[in-house]
């Protein structure tokens, strides 16, 4: 197979490894007033590397580049559900970052980010993880110290050495693996990996997804993840708490299904999904900052995903259902995290008082968004929770079934608490700050693609499977 | 049809959302939409033709999520149809009910109408997941109810409401989808699914999933123990919340015991026969004991419909306990158990809208407050004392035809379900002292000055009580409606 194809094979990715290359370097150009051209572009860049993931969605599954990424229903997924969410993105810092100094540095990073989770998503090689581990983590230190504020500086410092030890341990479990294997590809690891020792495989699949882990923000790699959604900007805390997770996610997947001893993994998995999910439904009832409230959501909710990941290979339901899931998660988060983005003077709950009143239409979409986490029918995240409680019952796991309904239950608690907040009525707010519309018209529309997606989940299935 | 009938009032809602939609118009969109709905209703019955065994009529299937086999499947038969007619009526009468209502009318109406959409979509589901979708968001929009029009604790009742409830749903979903990977091929067809039941003959299977089911179908009927959500979130939500929450959405609960967990799991409902009728027994007599010791009179109401729901879930436990010749016993048992749900819908809604009245003038619930209402508010007194005495099964009412083929059934099959008559003879003995306390006797109190009836509380409260007479009188209709569907129940429980 020609280089040719195999780079084409690569477009969407290349296409927004591109346009963030350009916001780069034409931000230097760029007066500070004028930079919403460039996060224009960054919008036009990521439609065009949509547009080439649809295109390759219609092709055949395909490999690329000697079988080191491979382009089949779950990169497809991958790809469309980052750069939509990208897009949204893009419309939600126009909140907290229009004519700032770093607007362009931030599209470009944002970009990045996307292209190095959908390597991820789609590597199918130890060595090609690696390197997509690397890529889509360096855009990830940037964009959350990007900003400074005071908090920030925590965040950057807490998500670094976590991504370093992480990355480290990530690389080291693939040395082991390919020391076992024989080689990098995943085709290797299938074939030559039964006849090693068990305790070295055991070894080095752990630390392979320890690295996997702290992409997802899942347990026990997680402890990064309220600091950075509490102290970077709106727009990169919904950036680490979607983007990054869809490429973690499929890339525990892809590794599970290629480790022998399926069985095993899918209980680990099964064992840290849980743990996930309740750690992170624990913590966040505490919490009164309502950004660290969705960090910690977003905790429990990676524990649903590694849920349906650790089934995906194991039952026709798993794949479509963790896909399905991704997509429905990303939206309805990003529509939380948009509200947050419009009423950025309001950041503890008590804040939301009055808000029923004062914004009607901002506060529907946040009770769509908080009911859609929680998986209230007919939003997207309940035909994902709902595939995903059949899936692992289908493969055996049923325990995992009743722990994901029931940590659904402890979820509900505190996403009623904002809820109940935006109704109660309003204590003397002093300062009112603007409410910015950009973020407001991404948190109504994707609100509603998170209804429209669950109504049509039909079709959609059928494109998933 | 059906569709028709179910997203209307959504579509209604929908429209009524627009902000620049005056109150009074609101209002009367709401009385004329709930009004409509009744028509649909009665067009529906009357195209009705009873089914066969195990299937439905008026049906339509829309492909949904054929991935999962699950699908837009709507239908009815002669367990739905008379619930489906019940919530229509109820939600008239709250409709009628409030037409003065002066907070935010307008989003009122539209909450409601989605609730009535919500409420019909379940009793027409015939597909697990459809079912689940309205089941859920029946307790979002009343959970909204409470909190935006309820009054005194209403954030923290309304927070326990839907905890509680929710957990139950979910523990129903847990038991659905254990059906569904039971079944073969996967489906989440309610029809298919009662035509061939899964899990038969595997008792360890089979009796987690039921318990799943019935966890989550005692949570919102409610059953005791799992009954504590329901007196604060009475007590505190508004009149027509609390008249629809009694009279329609603990329906949703017995509704689904006849529905999906007898006909579906066959074996294990016969297996757990005793401890549903255990279950019932408790709930009949504990809430009649508890009922009796209230001051409170909407805990109260409360309260008894923990007692009456009791003797639903008694029927439909009865029906699962297999004997030599009881089965027209088993039959019978299931028709009062439907009857049942209406009777109580109809006289429940009547009783809370009257607590609502009472708490509108006075804003005190307190039975003490009050005393010799009758002379103040005879018209009032009058109306209270038709419902109380529905409520505890007096002749020539809905509420003797329910409860003596309840009892009929059960005792037959089960002798020793007679111990539940007790709780008649305590509804008796507390809606009788209720009624001595508050409507006899010099005027005291918070009786003096009470203004009585308006027409608008005329219209919705006679409108229930004169069909809890109308069935009370001439049951056959209701009766001719449900028994086929009883009888296919009670011979699929026998499977």
């Amino acid at each position: 197979m020609s280089t040719g194809t195999d780079v084409l094979a690569l477009l969407p990715e290349a296409l927004l490894f591109l346009g963030g290359m350009v916001c780069l370097v034409g931000g230097s150009f760029t007066p500070r007033t004028r930079q919403w051209r460039l996060r224009l572009l960054a919008g036009a860049a990521t439609l065009a590397s949509l547009g080439a993931a649809g295109v390759a969605w219609m092709g055949e599954d395909r490999t690329a580049f000697s079988g080191t990424f491979t382009v089949d229903v779950a990169t497809g997924a991958a790809r469309v559900i980052v750069t939509s969410a990208l897009l949204l993105l893009l419309v939600i810092a126009a909140g907290d970052l229009k004519d700032h100094p770093r607007e362009s540095e931030t599209c470009s990073l944002l970009l990045f980010g996307g292209a190095g989770a959908l390597l991820l998503a789609g590597s199918t090689d130890l060595a090609l993880l690696v390197v997509a581990f690397l890529l889509s983590s360096i855009p990830l230190y940037g964009l959350v110290g990007i900003v400074e504020r005071p908090t920030s500086a925590e965040a950057t410092l807490k998500t670094y050495l976590f991504g370093a030890l992480f990355g480290i341990l990530l690389m080291l479990g693939a040395v082991l693996l390919y020391a076992l294997a024989g080689g990098t590809g995943y085709d290797m690891v299938r074939t030559e990996l039964p006849g090693a020792p068990q305790a070295a495989i055991a070894a080095g699949g752990l630390l392979v997804l320890a690295g996997l882990l702290f992409k997802a923000g899942g347990v026990p790699a997680h402890f990064w993840v309220p600091d950075a959604t509490e102290g970077a900007t709106v727009t990169a805390a919904a950036f680490l708490t979607t983007v990054p997770k869809v490429g973690a996610v499929v890339a525990v997947t892809r590794l599970v299904g290629v480790l022998p001893g399926d069985l095993r993994w899918a209980t680990l998995l099964g064992v840290l999904a849980v743990a996930s999910m309740t750690i992170g439904n624990f913590a966040a009832f505490a919490q009164s900052d309502v950004r660290r409230l969705l960090g910690w959501s977003t905790v429990s909710q990676v524990g649903y995903l590694l849920a349906a990941a650790a089934v995906a290979e194991r039952t026709d339901l798993g794949l479509p259902a963790l896909l399905f899931f991704l997509a429905g998660y990303v939206v309805t988060n990003l529509a939380a995290f948009a509200v947050t983005a419009a009423e950025p003077g309001r950041r503890s709950l008590d804040d939301w008082a009055g808000a029923a009143a004062a914004r009607p239409g901002l506060v529907a979409a946040l009770v769509v968004a908080l009911l859609g986490l929680v998986g209230t029918p007919p939003t997207a995240v309940f035909i994902g929770k709902l595939t995903t409680i059949a899936a692992t019952w289908d493969a055996g796991l049923a325990w995992l079934a009743v722990a994901l309904a029931v940590n659904t239950v402890a979820s509900l608690f505190y996403y009623l608490r904002w809820i109940r907040a935006t109704l109660r009525p309003e204590t003397d707010r002093s300062e009112t700050t603007g409410v910015q519309s950009g973020p407001a018209l991404a948190a109504v529309v994707a609100s509603a693609t998170a209804v429209v997606l669950g109504l049509l989940a039909g079709p959609i299935w059928l494109w998933l499977t | 049809m059906l569709s028709l009938l179910v997203f209307l009032p959504l579509a209604a809602a929908a429209v009524l959302l627009l902000p620049s939609i005056g109150e009074r118009l609101a209002r009367g969109a709401f009385v004329a939409v709930t009004g409509i709905e009744v028509v649909l209703a009665s067009l529906a019955w009357g195209r009705y033709d009873a089914p066969a065994s195990g299937e439905l009529a008026l049906e339509q299937r829309v492909r949904w999520i054929p991935g999962v086999g699950s699908s837009y499947h709507v239908g009815v038969d002669g367990l739905s149809l008379p619930l489906v007619v019940l919530t229509t009526v109820v939600f008239l009468a709250c409709a009628v009910f409030a037409v003065r209502e002066s907070h935010r009318p307008r989003l009122q109406a539209a909450l409601f109408l989605f609730l009535e959409c919500v409420c019909l979509g379940l009793f027409v589901s015939a597909d697990l997941i459809l079912f689940f979708v309205f089941f859920d968001l029946s307790i979002v929009a009343m959970y909204f109810s409470i909190v935006g029009w309820g009054h005194g604790d209403a954030a923290r009742s309304a927070l326990k409401f839907f905890l509680y409830t929710f957990l139950g749903s979910l523990a129903l979903l847990l038991g659905f989808v254990g059906l569904y990977v039971a079944s073969d091929p996967h489906t989440f067809d309610m029809v298919e699914l009662a035509a061939h039941p899964p899990l038969q003959g595997q008792g360890l299977a089979g009796g987690l999933v039921l318990s799943a089911l019935l966890l989550g179908l005692a949570v919102k009927t409610p059953t005791f123990p799992f009954h504590t959500w329901l007196p604060p979130a009475h007590s505190d939500a508004p009149a027509i919340g609390s008249a629809v929450l009694a009279g329609v959405m603990l329906k949703m609960g017995t509704y689904g015991f006849v529905r999906i967990a007898m006909p579906m799991l066959p074996d294990a409902w016969r297996a757990w026969a005793p401890v549903v009728i255990v279950i019932g027994i408790v709930s009949v007599l504990w809430g009649a004991l508890v009922a009796f010791a209230q001051t409170d009179l909407k805990r109260m109401i409360a309260y008894t419909s923990v007692n009456h729901m009791g003797y639903v879930v008694l029927a439909v436990g009865a029906a699962g306990v297999l004997a030599d010749g009881a089965d027209e016993a088993r039959r019978v048992a299931v028709t009062g158990a439907v009857t049942q749900m209406v009777s109580h819908g109809l006289l429940t809604a009547a009783l809370f809208l009257l607590a609502g009245s009472m708490f509108e003038r006075t804003g005190d619930y307190a039975l003490d407050a009050y005393g010799g209402l009758a002379s103040s508010a005879p018209r009032y007194a009058t109306l209270f004392t038709v419902a109380a005495f529905g409520s505890l099964g007096l002749p020539a009412l809905s509420g003797f035809i329910a409860e003596f083929q309840i009892f009929a059934g059960s005792i037959a099959t089960v002798p020793l379900t007679a111990v539940a008559v007790l709780g008649i003879l305590i509804t008796a003995a507390l809606f009788l002292r209720t009624l001595q306390r508050v409507f006899t006797g010099p005027t005291t109190g918070l009786s003096e000055g009470f203004a009585d009836v308006a027409p608008r509380e005329w219209a919705s409260v006679g409108l229930l009580l004169a069909l809890s007479v109308f069935i009370g009188v001439l049951p056959r209709p209701l009766l001719d409606l449900i028994e086929p569907a009883a009888a296919a129940v009670a011979h699929l429980v026998g499977r």
